[in-house]
């Protein structure tokens, strides 16, 4: 029962919230509340799944392999709790939050019901499963994203409606192809049908579907067309959950898939994989280096960092499992920092263009102090999270002779630190250009108040957790080589 | 646009006629083909025939609740039928049944009916708005 | 049998790309639509449906008749068609209003993209 809680609470938040719809503060209450609890119970499970091994419920009480079945192991534990705390900073950043987009009441319903998908796609050990709670995810970011009710909203979401559309019925054809093949739909189940010889034709080009579908919506090389195209209309608190998790979750489930179900994937899927990692990591990181708004510059970023994870997953070794499981739990986490920190700039300042503000680190020294450490650990500067993340890709990458993929990702880190360093340029260090010279303290925009408090406390929480995981990253590679040391293997839990 | 005084006539009938019949398919799904799904759309077409000929506003009158609230019980029940296998010491979603033929299996289907009734009237009334509301 | 679905599900699936190449946008939704038909009939067929029986335990027995249908396919199917109604309904009210606001063409959505005179270099701003 432990197991189906990430995701029954959730629900059950949803289903309140949506019932408060004209009671705002008590809403917003019973949000934070819920997304709290999720937390709790997230660390329950990972606790459990670290005493006892893998948890599974069979729902309905059918026999397995037939039954649809919910599983936590130690991935899967750690990303539902990773999830659940990006859940509880957002509701928290949210609080008193005021920008378009923002205080409508079907906003705490569709973010709960999105943190349950997100939770039953980490937990779901079933394909078709898989399948249903994805869309689930798909339909709540819809709702996000027209809950602004301006024409770029609209225009953003029919974008993400059509892509995302035409992902969908790839993933559904694949699902349905692999059933027929197969006759399973359970992991497990497909993990042993899956090697059986007489399926050696026909599977890997379902797989192949499979694999379009998922990288549609991981938004790699060269289908994140979608992604800059409809992320930076959500307001900072949503685009924080969005942008840290959706596209993450694809390359969750792209190295489940890969890695743990379908162990016999033809090597040369592999190799592809790897090349289009490559070229997602370069458009995503140029892209970025174009851009001056800063929801672009973090959102093509997110198409370059999800090159990494499809370079770590593409390695096909325990060992790049575990640094892409690494690479994950930090992305997800540095990603939502600096879409957040995106989101205070945005409110000190009073645009989200660059070129239109300035003097941050004068006026908010402690902002600035917080964007450095997110930046740093997206750089890959050591001590930090995104250090640690891209050494234990790369070590595994001159290891097995990688050496142009290696060389690639090197190259990408420093067009990174570019973005970076112009964000840190212009948005902190240079003065606001509607500051007069010699014309007293910087200056914000006319009506900068105080931030709000819950803002900042959301804001520092991630960026403590980024802190202790870069400064003492020993427990967390530990935990991710003991969560991968089964991958790619074939080896049965 | 021009009524037709049939239509108007006959659409508060007729949409009692498409809800009992609704909640009848959702009934005999218990034991034969129908179900809550199929019922719930009965009666979402009996909602959008009393919103397309007499207005959104009768339609969400004679609902028993607002759609998005309906949509939401619907999904609690659903989810409380779930809930009560786990009562019972068995997974989520073990259906318990009882000797008067009342079971779980009835309170899910019965949340789906909701569920479904309320989401898509929602969508119904939304476009005959003319979209002005988005949900 | 199975040539006549095969050629059935090709000929929807081409309609289906046909339309969702549509620059209008409830062209797009409708040929999206399409597709989903047919992807869902792909599903059905891949599954291999067999008997007509529908799957249910008659009354005094404890298990399905083997010549009953295979339940599965079905409820994958009926979960498949849920999502894609879902999503359509979405897109047509989103759409409804999209051309409430002067934009059912694909052309006209350009509000959330940069300016297309956006230069690399930042320009010199007003004070």
């Amino acid at each position: 029962m432990l197991v189906l809680s990430p995701l029954l609470v959730p629900l059950i938040t949803a289903l309140l919230t949506a019932l408060l719809a004209r009671h705002a503060a008590m809403q917003t209450r019973v949000s934070v509340l819920g997304a709290a609890t999720q937390l709790i119970f997230a660390a329950m499970l990972l606790i459990d799944v670290l005493q006892g091994g893998r948890q599974s419920v069979a729902l309905g009480n059918w026999p397995l392999p037939y039954a649809i079945e919910f599983a936590a192991d130690a991935l899967s534990a750690a990303m539902v709790l990773i999830a659940a705390l990006l859940g509880f900073a957002t509701v928290l950043f949210g609080r008193h939050w005021n920008e378009t987009g923002m205080g409508m009441p079907g906003l705490q319903p569709l973010l709960h019901g999105l943190l349950a998908a997100t939770a039953a796609v980490f937990l779901a050990a079933d394909l078709f499963n898989l399948y249903v709670w994805f869309e689930l995810m798909l339909i709540s970011v819809l709702g996000l994203l027209v809950l602004g009710g301006k024409r770029r909203h609209g225009d953003a979401a029919f974008k993400y409606f059509a892509v995302s559309m035409l992902g969908t019925l790839l993933m559904l054809g694949a699902v349905g192809m692999i059933y027929g093949a197969t006759g399973h739909l359970n992991f497990s189940a497909l993990r042993a049908a899956s090697i059986q010889p007489g399926l050696a034709g026909a599977l890997p080009a379902y797989i192949g579907l499979l694999l379009l579908a998922v990288l549609l919506k991981a938004g790699a090389f060269p289908l994140f067309a979608w992604l800059p195209a409809s992320y930076h209309t959500l307001p900072a608190p949503l685009l924080a959950l969005v942008g840290g998790l959706l596209t993450k979750v694809a390359a969750y489930v792209l190295l489940r898939l890969l890695a743990d179900v379908f162990v016999a994937t033809p090597g040369v899927l592999i190799e592809a994989l790897g090349w289009l990692a490559l070229a997602t990591m370069l458009s995503g990181v140029l892209g970025a280096a174009y851009h001056w708004d800063l929801r672009r510059i973090l959102a093509f970023h997110i198409v370059s960092q999800i090159g990494y994870l499809l370079f770590g997953i593409a390695l096909a070794t325990p060992a790049g499992a575990a640094g892409t499981v690494f690479f994950l739990l930090h992305n997800i986490l540095v990603k939502a920092a600096l879409f957040l920190i995106a989101g205070l700039m945005w409110a000190s300042a009073g645009h989200y263009d660059l070129r239109r503000i300035g003097g941050l680190y004068l006026a908010r020294p402690l902002l600035a102090v917080l964007f450095l450490v997110s930046a740093f650990s997206l750089v890959g500067v050591p001590p930090t999270t995104g250090f640690w993340g891209k050494f234990l890709l790369l070590r595994e990458a001159f290891d097995q002779g990688r050496y142009v993929w290696g060389g690639v990702a090197l190259a990408v880190g420093l067009l990174t630190l570019y973005s970076m360093s112009k964000i840190w340029v212009e948005g902190f260090w240079k003065p606001h250009p509607m500051q007069q010279p010699d014309h007293g303290p910087a200056q914000l925009r006319p009506a900068a108040t105080a931030l709000p408090a819950t803002a900042y406390t959301a804001v520092m929480l991630l960026s403590l957790v980024i802190l202790i995981m870069g400064i003492f990253p020993d427990p967390f590679i530990r935990y991710v080589d003991a969560a991968t040391a089964r991958f790619w293997t074939g080896a049965l839990r | 646009m021009p009524r037709s005084a049939l239509l108007t006539q006959a659409a508060r009938p007729l949409y009692w006629l498409m809800l009992a019949a609704a909640v009848w398919i959702l009934l005999r799904g218990h034991n034969a083909p129908g179900g809550g799904f199929i019922g719930g759309l009965v009666a979402v077409a009996g909602s959008s025939l009393l919103a397309i000929t007499l207005g959104p506003a009768v339609a969400r009158r004679l609902q028993p609740l607002a759609p998005l609230p309906l949509a939401m019980s619907g999904v609690g029940l659903a989810l409380l039928a779930g809930l009560a296998g786990v009562a019972t010491g068995m997974p989520f979603l073990t259906h318990v049944w009882t000797d008067m033929g009342l079971s779980t299996v009835m309170l899910f289907d019965v949340g789906v009916f909701l569920a479904v009734w309320g989401a898509l009237t929602g969508y119904v009334f939304a476009l005959l708005d003319n979209g002005r509301q988005t949900p | 049998m199975s040539l006549m679905l095969m050629l059935g599900i090709s000929l929807t699936v081409a309609a289906g790309v046909l339309l969702a190449l549509s620059r209008d946008l409830f062209r797009l939704i409708v040929g999206l639509a399409v597709l989903g038909s047919a992807t869902n009939l792909i599903v059905f067929m891949a599954a291999r449906p067999g008997s007509l029986i529908p799957p249910l335990v008659e009354a005094g027995t404890q298990q399905l008749s083997t010549a009953a249908a295979n339940p599965l396919p079905q409820a994958l199917v009926l979960t498949a068609i849920v999502i894609g109604f879902a999503l359509l309904c979405f897109a047509l009210v989103l759409g409804a209003w999209l051309a409430g606001n002067s934009a059912g063409d694909a052309d006209q959505l350009r509000d959330a993209e940069p300016a297309a005179t956006d230069a690399v270099k930042p320009p010199v701003l007003e004070p």
